[in-house]
Formats: C-alpha cells, sequence, structure tokens
C-alpha cells in the first residue's frame, strides 16, 4: 500500500526520529511511504487558541496535499483529530472545503488506527526489552476513540513489559497554548502525571503524541527522575537488529 | 452574605494562587475523585442505554431551546392553570424586585431557601438584605457557605473546597449569630456536623412562611415544578411554608412530563453518583389544603437570550446543573471554583459565565482558555454539551475582539512560517544551526514553560532535511 | 412593553436561524430502555434499599398487621401520624395511638413535630433506584406528614413495584404533589462523603408486601 505521511509540524521539527520510525516500520510492513513535500501543519495551534482563519487556511493547504492520498498515517494522535474532527467544523454549510474534507477526513489515521484498522495488525514484528508505561492522550482517546489499539500494538512487542499507568486518562496538562497561558495549572497537572509514570517503576512512558510528551518529558527531564519518553512509534520500529539504534537514541524529548 | 466575586482577578492569576494552596488541593483531589468514582459507578450500571439516554436528553433539551418562546407560553398557561401566578424577569435587577415586592405582600422578614443557582446568579440574597429581609440558606453547603461569609465554589456543592475540620470550626464560630447555636462539643465527624445542621435550621423550618426556590425542571404541559435534593431541606421549603416563590431560568423547561423519564435517569447518576437523589418534588400551581397556599413563578431571562442567540454557544442552555463536568475536570480540580470567578465554575461555567455576562472584562475574556481541551467534560455531560466546542467558539470572539496584539503577532508569525514549506525549512535549519544555545530557563512567555519544565534539544536536522537527503542518497 | 414581551421577542430574534415549519410537537425517543435487567424486581428493590440504609421487610399478605405492630413497637413508637385513608387492618394488631391527618383537618406542624412516627401507604416504587413516590393519595395523605416526623415506615405493595424509572414516569399523575422517596434523608455535602440522616426522617423502613395470600 502506498501511505502518505503527514509528519506534523511538531515532529518534523522537533522529533524527526519518530518520523524515521514510522517510515521505518512501515517499510519494513512492505508498504511505501511517500512525504507530500507541500505539507506544513494542521493549523490546530491555530484554531483551538481562536485564530479560525488561519487554520482555515492550513486546512486548504491540507487537503490539497494530501487529497489525492488512498491513505494519509499522522504520528500524532492531536493532529489526526484536528483533521477529522474539527476540518469539517471549518468550511461553511456546503462549501468546497467542507465537500473535500467529508471526502479526505475518512483516510486520515492516526499510526494506530492504521496498522490495527487497515493493515490489521497487532504484532508488528518489534523489540524492546524494556518496561514501559502508556499514557493514552487526550485527543488519542476522546475525539479518536483509540481505544486498545495501543495496548493490543504493544502487548505484541517482544520484550516488553507494559505496566498500568494509575490516573492514565486524565489529561496531562499540555493542550497548546493551555500550556503557558495557564502555565501554573499545566505545571501542576504534568507533576502529577509525572509522578503516577515514575510509581510504575517503568523505564519509559509511551504516547502517541509527542507534544504531550514534550510536556511530560520536560517535566520528569527537570525533576532528574530518570525515566524517558519515547513515541510509541519508535518503540514499534525496534527490532533486534535496529533496536538500540532507531528507538533509544536521541529520541527523550527534554533530556 | 457580603462576600462577592467581584475583585477576583482574571482566572491565570486566582488559579496560581489556588494550585499553591496545598489544603485546597488536597480537599478537591479527593473530593472529585470521590464523585467521578461514584458517578462511574451508577452510569455503569446502566451499560449502553446511557448513550441512548444521554441523546436523548440532549435531543429533548434542544428541541425545547429551538422553541422556547412556544414553550415558555405553554409553562405559563399550565401553571396559571393550576393556580399558580407566573412573573417575567428580563434581568437580575427585574428578578429581584419581583421577589422583594411578593416577600413584603407575605409581611414576612425571614424566608428560608432552597439551594438555587439562579438566585446565586442574581445576588438575590444580598437584594432582599438591602430591604430588611433576611433569606436563610438550608442546604448543607449554602449554610456552611453563607455562615462561613464565603463564596460558593461548586454547583452541587458549593463548599467543597473546605474539609470538615474547617465546616467545624465555621459552626463554632457562627451559627450562634445566626440561630440556635452549635452544641458544645461538637466534632468534625460528618455525622455530627450533619446533625449540627439540623438543629439549628428546624425550628425556622417549622415556623418561616415563605420559601424562594429554584427549579431542574419546569414542564411546559402539565406546569409542573420538580426540585431534586438530598438533605429534605428541599421539601421543608417546598412543603411547609404559605407562600412559595420559584426562580426560574427559562432554559429549564422541558416540554413534556414524560420527558422526566430521561431526565429523572441522566440528573441524579451524573450529579450525586446516586442512582437516585434521596428526595424529589415535585409540585403544579397549588394543591388546596397540601402544601404552600400561595405559589409564584418567576421567568428568569438575564442573559439568557443572548446565549440562545449564538447557534455554537446556545447548546450551554442544555445544561441541568449537574455538575459532573466540574468533578471530571483536571483544571477545576486543582484550581476549585473560586478561581472562575462566578457562580457557575468549571468547564460549564468557562462557557456559561462568558455568554451570559458578554465578554466584557479581563476575568470573562480569560475564562474560554481555562482549560487544555481535553474533552473529559464532553465525555461525562449527561445532555452532551461540546464544551471544548464552545470553549473554541469563545475564543474566536476573544481572537476578534480589539487588543492582544502580543498574540495576534505571534500567531500571525507562527502562520508566516507554517504556510509554507520553505518557509518552515528555512526556520527549522536556523533552529538546528543555533541548537545547544536555548537555555533552560527562558525569559517572558516561554519561562511559563521553562519554571517548570525543560525544553527538548532541537534536532541537527529537520524530518524534512532527512527525507530530502534520503531521496538524493537513493537516487 | 412587558418584560414578557420583550423576552418573549428576544426569544424570538434569538432563534431567526430555526425553519418556521419546523415543528413544534415532538415524541420522546423509544431508544432507552425501561429498565436495565438489574435482577427480579422485588429483590432489586430491597438491595437498593438496603444500599441506601433504609430498613427493609419482606412480609406475606397476611403479615401485615403484625409486621406494622412488631415495627412500630422495635421503635417504641406510642403515637404515629397517619393518613386518614390509611386501610384500618393494617392496625389491628398494634396498640399506639393514630393521629390521623386530613387536607381538611391537618394536624399542626407542631403537632407532627411531637409524633414518634408516621405510616403511609405509596402510589409507586421504582425497583431499580430504590424510590419510593407518595402522591397524596388516601393512604399517604399530605406532604407535611412523611417529612416532619423522624421515623417513616413505608407499606409497599409488590404490585405497585415496577422495574425502572420509565415506568414510574408514566404511572404518575403530574397534577397531583409528588414526593420520591430513595432512602432516609442524607447528604453528601462533606467531602462528598455520603451521611444518612439531616432534615427529613432520619430513619425509613419499608414492608415490602407480596402478592398472594
Amino acid at each position: 500500500m502506498r501511505v502518505a505521511l503527514f509528519i506534523t509540524c511538531v515532529n518534523d521539527t522537533l522529533f524527526p526520529d519518530t518520523g524515521r520510525a514510522v517510515v521505518r516500520l512501515l517499510e519494513r510492513l512492505g508498504h511505501e511511504v511517500v512525504f507530500p513535500e507541500g505539507q506544513t501543519c494542521c493549523g490546530q495551534m491555530h484554531y483551538n487558541t481562536g485564530y479560525r482563519r488561519p487554520a482555515g487556511r492550513m486546512a486548504v493547504r491540507f487537503v490539497r496535499t494530501f487529497e489525492g492520498a488512498d491513505a494519509v498515517v499522522v504520528p500524532s494522535a492531536s493532529c489526526a483529530a484536528m483533521v477529522r474532527d474539527n476540518y469539517p467544523r471549518l468550511g461553511g454549510r456546503g462549501s468546497r472545503l467542507s465537500r473535500k474534507v467529508a471526502e479526505l477526513a475518512p483516510r486520515v489515521y492516526d499510526l494506530t488506527e492504521f496498522l490495527v484498522d487497515v493493515l490489521g495488525v497487532t504484532d508488528v514484528g518489534a523489540y524492546y526489552p524494556h518496561k514501559v508505561t502508556y499514557h493514552p492522550t487526550c485527543h488519542g482517546l476522546r475525539m479518536l476513540g483509540l481505544g486498545d489499539r495501543p495496548y493490543r500494538l504493544l502487548r505484541a512487542v517482544r520484550g516488553l513489559e507494559l505496566v498500568d499507568l494509575p490516573g492514565d486518562t486524565e489529561c496531562c496538562g499540555f493542550g497548546g497554548t493551555f500550556a503557558v497561558k495557564n502555565g501554573d495549572v499545566s505545571s501542576a497537572m504534568g507533576a502529577d502525571k509525572a509522578r503516577h509514570a515514575v510509581e510504575t517503576g517503568a523505564e519509559v512512558l509511551c504516547a502517541v503524541d509527542n507534544s504531550c510528551l514534550m510536556h511530560i518529558g520536560g517535566t520528569l527531564s527537570r525533576q532528574r527522575s530518570g525515566m524517558r519518553v519515547v513515541h510509541l512509534a519508535e518503540i514499534l520500529a525496534s527490532t533486534e537488529r535496529e533496536g538500540a539504534h532507531g528507538a533509544l537514541e536521541g529520541s527523550e524529548a527534554g533530556s | 452574605m457580603s462576600a462577592t466575586f467581584l475583585g477576583i482577578p482574571p482566572f491565570p492569576e486566582a488559579a496560581e494562587k489556588a494550585v499553591n494552596d496545598s489544603r485546597l488541593r488536597h480537599n478537591l483531589r479527593k473530593a472529585t475523585h470521590t464523585i467521578r468514582d461514584k458517578r462511574a459507578s451508577v452510569v455503569g450500571e446502566l451499560h449502553d442505554d446511557w448513550q441512548r439516554l444521554r441523546a436523548e436528553g440532549a435531543a429533548v433539551k434542544e428541541h425545547t431551546l429551538r422553541h422556547l418562546d412556544r414553550y415558555l407560553e405553554q409553562l405559563e398557561e399550565s401553571v396559571q392553570r393550576a393556580g399558580g401566578q407566573v412573573h417575567w424577569a428580563a434581568d437580575a435587577a427585574e428578578a429581584n424586585e419581583i421577589v422583594t415586592r411578593l416577600v413584603k405582600a407575605t409581611g414576612e422578614t425571614d424566608v428560608v431557601k432552597v439551594k438555587s443557582m439562579a438566585t446565586q446568579e442574581i445576588e438575590l440574597n444580598e437584594a432582599l438584605a438591602e430591604a430588611g429581609i433576611t433569606a436563610y440558606e438550608t442546604d448543607l453547603a449554602e449554610l456552611i457557605v453563607q455562615l462561613g461569609d464565603d463564596l460558593p465554589s461548586h454547583i452541587l456543592v458549593p463548599a467543597i473546597h473546605l474539609g470538615r475540620a474547617q465546616i467545624r470550626e465555621i459552626f463554632l464560630e457562627q451559627m450562634a449569630e445566626w440561630g440556635v447555636p452549635a452544641p458544645e462539643g461538637l466534632t468534625d465527624d460528618p455525622r455530627a456536623l450533619a446533625e449540627a445542621a439540623r438543629v439549628h435550621l428546624r425550628e425556622r423550618f417549622l415556623r418561616t412562611r415563605t420559601a424562594i426556590s429554584g427549579a431542574n425542571f419546569a414542564v411546559a404541559d402539565s406546569g409542573t415544578l420538580v426540585v431534586l435534593e438530598s438533605e429534605g431541606n428541599g421539601r421543608m421549603c417546598l412543603t411547609l411554608p404559605q407562600t412559595l416563590i420559584s426562580v426560574v431560568g427559562i432554559e429549564k423547561i422541558v416540554p413534556t412530563w414524560s420527558d422526566l423519564e430521561v431526565f429523572m435517569q441522566l440528573l441524579p447518576r451524573s450529579s450525586t453518583g446516586e442512582r437516585m437523589n434521596p428526595y424529589t418534588s415535585t409540585w403544579t400551581g397549588v394543591t388546596p389544603g397540601d402544601g404552600p397556599q400561595e405559589f409564584h413563578l418567576v421567568l428568569l431571562d438575564n442573559g439568557r437570550t443572548d446565549v440562545l442567540a449564538d447557534t455554537v454557544g446556545r447548546q450551554a442552555l442544555r445544561c441541568i446543573r449537574c455538575s459532573a463536568c466540574l468533578n471530571t475536570c483536571p483544571v477545576y480540580e486543582r484550581t476549585g471554583g473560586h478561581a472562575y470567578g462566578s457562580v457557575y465554575p468549571g468547564p460549564i461555567g468557562a462557557i456559561l459565565t462568558p455568554q451570559l455576562r458578554g465578554m466584557s472584562s479581563e476575568v470573562d475574556e480569560a475564562l474560554p482558555y481555562a482549560s487544555s481541551l481535553c474533552g473529559a467534560c464532553y465525555e461525562v455531560c449527561p445532555v452532551a454539551i461540546d464544551i471544548p466546542e464552545v470553549l473554541v467558539h469563545l475564543r474566536e470572539e476573544v481572537a476578534e475582539s480589539p487588543g492582544h496584539l502580543g498574540e495576534k503577532a505571534m500567531m500571525a508569525g507562527a502562520e508566516a512560517v507554517l504556510s509554507s514549506p520553505r518557509a518552515l525549512d528555512a526556520v527549522q535549519r536556523a533552529a538546528g544551526l543555533g541548537r545547544g544555545a536555548v537555555p533552560r530557563h527562558l525569559p517572558g512567555t516561554a519561562g511559563a514553560w521553562t519554571d517548570t519544565r525543560d525544553v527538548p534539544d532541537v534536532p541537527a536536522e529537520s524530518f524534512r532535511q532527512w527525507w530530502d537527503k534520503r531521496g538524493r542518497e537513493r537516487g | 412593553m412587558s418584560s414578557r414581551e420583550q423576552i418573549l421577542a428576544r426569544v424570538r430574534r434569538a432563534l431567526a436561524d430555526v425553519p418556521a415549519d419546523e415543528p413544534v410537537e415532538r415524541a420522546l425517543g423509544e431508544g432507552f430502555a425501561d429498565s436495565h435487567g438489574a435482577g427480579p424486581t422485588l429483590e432489586v428493590l430491597e438491595d437498593r434499599l438496603h444500599d441506601y440504609r433504609a430498613l427493609v421487610r419482606r412480609v406475606g399478605a397476611d403479615r401485615v398487621a403484625a409486621e406494622v405492630a412488631a415495627a412500630l413497637e422495635r421503635r417504641g413508637a406510642a403515637r404515629v401520624a397517619v393518613p386518614a385513608g390509611i386501610p384500618r387492618e393494617w392496625f389491628a394488631e398494634s396498640s399506639v395511638e393514630l393521629l390521623c391527618d386530613s387536607r381538611e383537618e391537618p394536624v399542626p406542624v407542631s403537632g407532627l413535630d411531637g409524633v414518634d412516627g408516621v405510616v403511609t401507604g405509596c402510589a409507586v416504587a421504582v425497583a431499580e433506584t430504590g424510590t419510593i413516590v407518595l402522591d397524596g393519595g388516601p393512604d399517604q395523605g399530605r406532604r407535611a406528614i412523611t417529612l416532619v416526623p423522624d421515623y417513616h415506615l413505608c407499606v409497599v405493595r409488590a404490585d405497585q413495584v415496577v422495574d425502572g424509572v420509565p415506568q414510574a414516569v408514566r404511572l404518575l399523575d403530574p397534577s397531583r404533589p409528588l414526593t420520591w422517596i430513595s432512602g432516609p434523608s442524607a447528604t453528601s455535602d462533606i467531602e462528598l462523603d455520603r451521611v444518612e440522616g439531616v432534615h427529613g426522617p432520619r430513619t425509613l423502613e419499608v414492608l415490602l408486601v407480596e402478592s398472594g395470600g
């Protein structure tokens, strides 16, 4: 299958390892990955902060960039949710944008949805000999409804010990511009999330969104907790042969 | 009775104080987690039917709002037919005037009150006090707030910010000023505190001849008003006095009695996390020989028609005041209700207050941002109010208003970079060259991040650069 | 313009987006369930009442008088309020003094405050939520009589019990003043911890009369 990768601006700029992991993983599973170069940003930050018009312009760019794709894979649940849940609100009723969004949005997937629902795999042949806990990010949990997909993928990884995260469904406090507009509350939420994560005794906290991981990881790092945050894609891309190189080097947020 | 939300600073500032108050954090955490678990358990008992009830509840309310004029007229007619009198109040001042006039006509100077958000919103107690009438709150949490000269911080449990030891102190210090004093040797056991409230209010219930209430629902076809409660203070106020005055927001209407099939399931399970609240009273006008023989319904607008006019924001009027959104909100859990500067705190307050008051102040403009948009509020809302959608909608209003120049410039700058792959690439390359030069603590707005969190290292090359290079290497 | 006209005009202006021909009538959807399969009706009711810390006894139809007498004796009640229309045979085996109340001849509040309890029947009971509904019928009386006394003994016949809330709503007449009672009075206002017993009767006892006999 030919898969168009929407890397997202945050991953592109700050977490390229996640993008490389997605490419490695999908190619290992026998699929062709393309990277439409006109892509930039889904417009989520503008949209969520109240800047609807710029967000609309970014939506137009996104649609133009990806409209021919069979499947668009996004290694960020909140960006996938932006496209699927919020783009339909951006265009007026019956507008050109609305029609195009209605046509494209069903083919836009978070990575875990693409693997489990479209490719029908849960065992992606990964090897990751670490104790890991998973944080279900809010937009993945509530907007996309990822459900048990990430857990099924993680449970099939050889060597990986998955431990439950207490208070897992509670927001980490990132929330885009919320993290700076309401920095005190955001930090308090982040501190609680970090505490729960550390209490699991896991070496690694993983999630499907690097922006949340940047927030939690930045907190863990400031606390010198020794716990690392890793995007789920990087775990799934790891194998016995290229594990250490692919997933464990340079992938930490804020270390 | 003089406590007021005026003077509470905008949310981020008020929140900072709350977040650093460890006793408050402890009280809130304990209370919200208790109620969250209870709700989850009783909602779980209804299995898949919960979502069907939720959809039906939303549909009934939405339909009612879309034909509100018709249902208001029908309610008026039904109540009048059953022997009640109906009054219309365009704003808080008018509602207060009407109630004051009605109380004065009874010749009474003391009234007992059932907990009511509408009367808090219009600051009825203060208006009555100016007219020489004392309003006694009878709900336990309202009593605590009134005795403590405090402000409510939760829709259902206005004293949620206080722990048992604090409540004991308030009772010991203040009850005597208002009536029957607290018993000597009062402990902080909730049972003992509840008993003290019983004794304190008992005589007052038995002798007061005028009561003021709100209503959870007003049924248009039958003219029935419905009050859900737990303690029996509601029954006391709705049953024993001669005169009952109910102040009810115009959005409280449901079209038919049968609609309660849905709401009497949705509300108790969502609010107190019980299968059913201990007491529900319903009354239709006046019943000769049973209960108040004079009944006045005051229908309150006070900004609700402005909310109704906003096709996105309108859904906030579906709210049945269960407070499930407060109890589940991670922001509310850490700040409590006072930081929201309104009688309506939490996620619903963040969308209702600015709409009712019109986003005319810094406090109101800050409220739509008091959320990480995690969506937990929408998930638990029994009438499916898409609170995140309305929050974003209100943020748009703020962003389109004058001012906020720094943010506008930042957003325009971000758009300039993000609107072209070439500009983005250029910025990424520049950042890659400057990597390592980013200090651990940044000044200004960015400092709000680096005060508690490290910033990630900027990678040497962006994904885009890597992809290009890989493409070139592969030819 | 009166405030009434002003508010209605504002409402109509606010609803400019609603098509004029959108139907005002709306029947309640039928997608939701009448009840949720919690188990045999009477057992569920009993379980839920226990859950609220009400006292519950299942009794045979021929044992009502004996059980009423026994309950009042356990309570140590010598004088109880009753609605005028209560079946007198319920008290055939009891020696308590009955204080009769009716709309025409109401017992004053101070009188109700002085009795040892109140005995009534009910209109409907809901198993799933442990709820008893009073509608002011002859065996239930004025609302005040089940409110002021500290002990309420309620006789519920098996044929009055439905499984779920929707069934109860359909059976009830909204023109009558209704009181839905789910356990003794309670509060969760202190740390959201439930405590039974505030202003309403602090003890609710239910005699659940099985059919037959």
